[in-house]
């Protein structure tokens, strides 16, 4: 629970300075809606959340360890892991004469419990060997890049059901002009005429997961004792809480938001490969921080997270629209993060 | 009538040291018993016997005449056994409910299946504790780090005794407050034993020592060098026995 301090004296600045993310949203689509006008406006805002659907579940991912004041430096390439398992598996289910939708399904399922072994590998090394959480991850992070690599020897999976790629680009609802509602599947309209899609079906499904563990962290006896290891190790342990098998529980989820992220990639791409989410570890890292977490553990919510991720989201899917090549995004990503961190030494009192 | 808890010839090696040697020594409801000494005196090693952290290498543990077994801090709490380190163990990024609740918060069923942490009753019931104990806590809703070391000593209290604590060991549980701060958690103290609750006190205090305690057992290089009752001695006699400049007296037994 992140209560509100309570000394009532919050002058403006400190409310700023505990608001800031919600203002620089409004400001970063104030902005891109200036320079490009079609920007804003409902498809936008979907556009903004599909894209950024895998920086959203990098970021729970990274938030349940962070809150125990560790890391997973692992989440891009289990992520990327996740890719090659799972489309892999698709096409092999399919030539074993499985349908495309339970091929899709039964490599989903196998994806998301092989998706486990990281988690549980980083936190046994971390909780019971008592090796640094960098140093586990780290090197978890080369084993399944190796790993991948070993699986598609440098060629991209291809030749995945179509299907995939129409429940991963497909949205959950759709409105006919005539008002007729369906859903996922896009209704046949005349020529000319645009049917309102509503919500991307990857967004619906990670923000199921994100939902039921916003739920577990902020509501069940499991989130909190996450939030007591983070914010005295030896107080948890005094008072009881089983310590170890906790931070298996944190690695694990962690692993298992990153296979998700490698789910919707592959439902949306089509396709797997080892790099996949190489560059989101900062992404991730950055949507927990801005959001507000320390470092240091025992702080950080689901919901600031989110916050956190959709302002890289929404940079991202801007500066896509206004023309700007996608390594902007990391620069920018990268300054707002430190910026974050200053703002946070400034007005220390934010989220708590 | 048995003793509510006693420890007969505890003795605790370390190697080739004898931290504490063949020490005997018990406490009743509503007393509070000071244990005194210089440092390396053993009295922390004795503290941390009966609270479960070290097993003792030879004696016996007795609470209510009944023998009982310490092997873990969670057997000693299960006793009623509450121990309170100087460092208060409480997670200074969380409120005063779940700090009490610490690893055994209260939960209410939801939608008849899923148990969820029941803040409100967290809450009346911390509220219920502290104010039995007569402190005052402006905002439940503070996190730990917000409030000062009186309160947090307070709050670890508390939560001992929210736990039904019989015994309460405390060390050194005015070292790190102020002057005023001090005196509170010694009122907190003697209003603990007005209820029944039988206190051990590390310190280092003579003030402190002679302001609670009713008895004083003074350790020396891990042997028990004196008892006294507080009424029956003076701050020079017990400084005397910690340093050892007078006669050892006979180990009672």
């Amino acid at each position: 629970m992140q209560t509100e301090t309570v000394e009532k004296k919050s002058a403006l600045p400190e409310l700023l300075g505990r608001n800031w993310i919600a203002i620089f949203i409004v400001l970063l689509v104030a902005f891109f809606s200036v320079v490009a006008r079609s920007f804003f406006s409902f498809d936008t805002a979907q556009l903004i959340f599909f894209n950024g659907t895998e920086v959203f579940l990098l970021a729970i991912a990274e938030l349940f360890v962070i809150i125990t004041g560790g890391i997973d430096l692992s989440v891009g390439f289990v992520m990327g892991f996740a890719t090659v398992v799972s489309s892999k598996l698709m096409v092999a289910f399919g030539n074993l004469g499985f349908s495309p939708l339970w091929s899709i399904l039964a490599a989903s399922a196998v994806t998301l419990l092989i998706g486990l072994v990281p988690g549980l590998v980083n936190g046994w090394l971390v909780a019971y060997l008592r090796v640094p959480a960098f140093i586990a991850t780290f090197s978890m992070l080369g084993v399944t890049h190796g790993i991948s690599e070993l699986l598609t020897q440098g060629i991209p999976t291809k030749n995945l059901p179509a299907l995939a790629g129409d429940i991963g680009n497909g949205s959950f609802m759709y409105i006919a002009p005539g008002g007729a509602i369906s859903f996922f599947s896009r209704p046949q309209v005349a020529r000319g005429q645009s049917v309102l899609a509503i919500v991307p079906n990857m967004v619906v499904l990670a923000f199921l997961f994100i939902l039921l563990f916003a739920f577990i962290l902020g509501k069940m006896k499991f989130g909190r004792h996450l939030y007591a290891i983070g914010g005295n190790i030896d107080a948890a342990i005094r008072s009881g809480i089983n310590v170890k098998r906790d931070l298996i529980k944190a690695y694990v989820i962690s692993s298992l938001f990153a296979s998700l992220a490698g789910l919707s990639y592959v439902m949306k791409y089509i396709t797997g490969k080892p790099d996949a989410g190489a560059n989101m570890l900062l992404e991730a890292i950055a949507a927990v921080v801005i959001g507000g977490a320390s470092m240091a553990g025992g702080s950080g919510t689901v919901g600031r997270t989110i916050l956190g991720a959709l302002v890289i989201a929404i940079l991202e899917t801007g500066l896509r629209i206004i023309g700007m090549q996608t390594f902007m995004t990391y620069i920018l990503v990268g300054v707002i993060l430190i910026l974050a961190v200053i703002i946070d030494q400034v007005f220390p009192n934010r989220n708590r | 009538m048995a003793h509510l808890l006693e420890a007969k010839n505890i003795t605790k090696r370390f190697g080739g040291l004898t931290a504490v040697d063949n020490v005997s020594f018990h406490v009743d409801e509503g007393e509070v018993v000071a244990l005194v000494g210089d440092n390396g005196a053993g009295k922390s090693t004795l503290i941390k016997i009966i609270s479960g952290v070290h097993k003792p290498d030879e004696g016996e543990i007795f609470l209510n005449g009944q023998k009982i077994h310490i092997d873990s801090p969670i057997d000693a709490i299960s006793h009623g056994i509450e121990t309170i380190y100087q460092d208060l163990a409480l997670a200074e990024n969380m409120d005063v409910p779940s700090n009490i609740f610490l690893g055994r918060e209260r939960t209410k069923k939801i939608l008849g299946f899923i148990n969820v942490v029941d803040h409100e009753h967290m809450s009346s019931e911390s509220r219920k504790v502290l104010d039995r104990l007569d402190i005052r806590i402006p905002s439940l809703k503070s996190n730990i780090r917000n409030l000062s070391g009186g309160q947090r000593q307070a709050v670890a209290i508390s939560r001992s005794i929210y736990w039904n604590a019989k015994v309460l060991i405390m060390d050194e549980p005015t070292a790190a407050l102020g002057i005023s701060e001090q005196k509170k958690v010694l009122e907190l103290v003697s209003s603990l034993r007005k209820q029944g609750i039988a206190i051990i006190i590390i310190s280092h205090q003579m003030y402190d020592v002679f302001s609670v305690a009713d008895r004083i057992i003074v350790m020396r290089r891990g042997i028990k060098a004196g008892e006294r009752l507080v009424k029956d001695t003076s701050t020079e006699e017990i400084v005397s026995l910690i340093v050892g400049a007078e006669s050892v007296e006979k180990r009672s037994q």
